[in-house]
């Protein structure tokens, strides 16, 4: 439908929609209005974490707030602290578990860069070397109202998915594979130490 | 018209198997085409709390230990009863101990015959 017609006829108080347009928003704010986060903690940010699900900054709010135990019924997974290179493994295999479409919010330093560990010689350097981050919340740790904000940016991501065109979600790209390449333990260090598909060393540049 | 009381049954029987039907085959549809399934070693592994499942399921186990939990009711049920008596006993009658005589020989006849048949030896 042409563009002008379109605001000619909304100007006589008649509507119009795309069938795209609707499905979209049915999916996308369905999803977004109700995200089940992984209950699941790693170090003193999940202090935070729990504490933005309880009364007084009440993630219920944003349809959040039903913590699952198992990866199977989570849409969310909030990284929340230090991800050693033991637990590395086992947060993938989460990642991994996890019915698609499914988000990644690295909370706090620790888990967007190691944080204060970052030299330590048994923490990972940021869980985004593994999974695809989706929101980053820098902070040591972030209080309950950056683990807030980050949501609403998620849901703003989650509403900016089409259903159709070639910037479709990652889920819906049946050529994408639904699993991450689990990282073991080697000789030194863990094995592979990133995973090549979300993450990249930078390039250093001397001149 | 001529129709049979039993019509609106059948109207209403249909429409509620549509009723039903209808959305569990639009989401089988949306599903098909808009969420394509990515099954995989992992993501159907069991085990669901991160670790990997060690080990098979179907174990030997020592039917010993379940022998052992029953034979420990007596001493439970035992001290249950035993303590209660001990801290009142210098205010019950001759009666009551007798009583509590009796009850504490029933129990630990149990424990006797468990120790007749050699269930306490450890295999």
């Amino acid at each position: 439908m042409d563009e002008g017609l379109r605001s000619e006829l909304s100007k006589q108080g008649i509507f119009t929609v795309k069938m795209q347009e609707l499905l979209n928003w049915g999916y996308n704010s369905s999803r977004k209005n109700s995200i089940w986060p992984l209950q699941f903690g790693l170090a003193c940010c999940a202090i935070e974490m729990i504490a933005t699900s309880m009364a007084r900054y009440d993630l219920a709010r944003f349809g959040a707030e039903v913590f699952r135990p198992s990866p199977r019924q989570a849409d969310l997974m909030i990284v929340a602290g230090t991800v050693t290179k033991k637990m590395a493994p086992q947060v993938v295999r989460l990642y991994n578990q996890m019915p698609e479409p499914k988000y990644v919010i690295a909370m706090g330093a620790c888990a967007i860069s190691g944080g204060p560990f970052k030299q330590g010689y048994n923490v990972l350097k940021g869980i985004d070397r593994f999974l695809p981050v989706d929101v980053h919340i820098p902070g040591c740790p972030p209080r309950p109202e950056a683990l807030l904000h980050a949501f609403m940016t998620l849901q703003r991501k989650i509403d900016g998915d089409s259903l159709f065109g070639p910037d479709k979600p990652r889920h819906a790209d049946e050529s994408v594979p639904g699993e991450y390449p689990l990282p073991a333990f080697g000789e030194h260090d863990i094995e592979p130490p990133y995973n090549k598909a979300v993450w990249e060393p930078p390039v250093m540049a001397r001149e | 018209m001529d129709y049979s009381p039993y019509t609106f049954l059948a109207v209403f029987f249909v429409v509620a198997l549509v009723f039903a039907l209808v959305p569990l085959a639009i989401a089988r549809i949306w599903a098909r085409k808009f969420s394509p399934a990515k099954p995989g070693p992992q993501k159907n592994a069991i085990y669901e709390c991160g670790l990997e499942a060690k080990g098979q399921a179907p174990i030997q186990f020592k039917s010993e230990y379940y022998l052992y939990a029953i034979i420990f009711l007596v001493f439970d049920v035992e001290i249950l009863f035993l303590l209660p008596f001990a801290v009142a006993f210098l205010q019950l009658p001759l009666g009551a101990s007798i009583a509590m005589l009796v009850f504490v020989l029933l129990v630990v006849e149990g424990l006797v015959w468990a120790w007749m048949k050699g269930i306490l030896d450890w295999k």
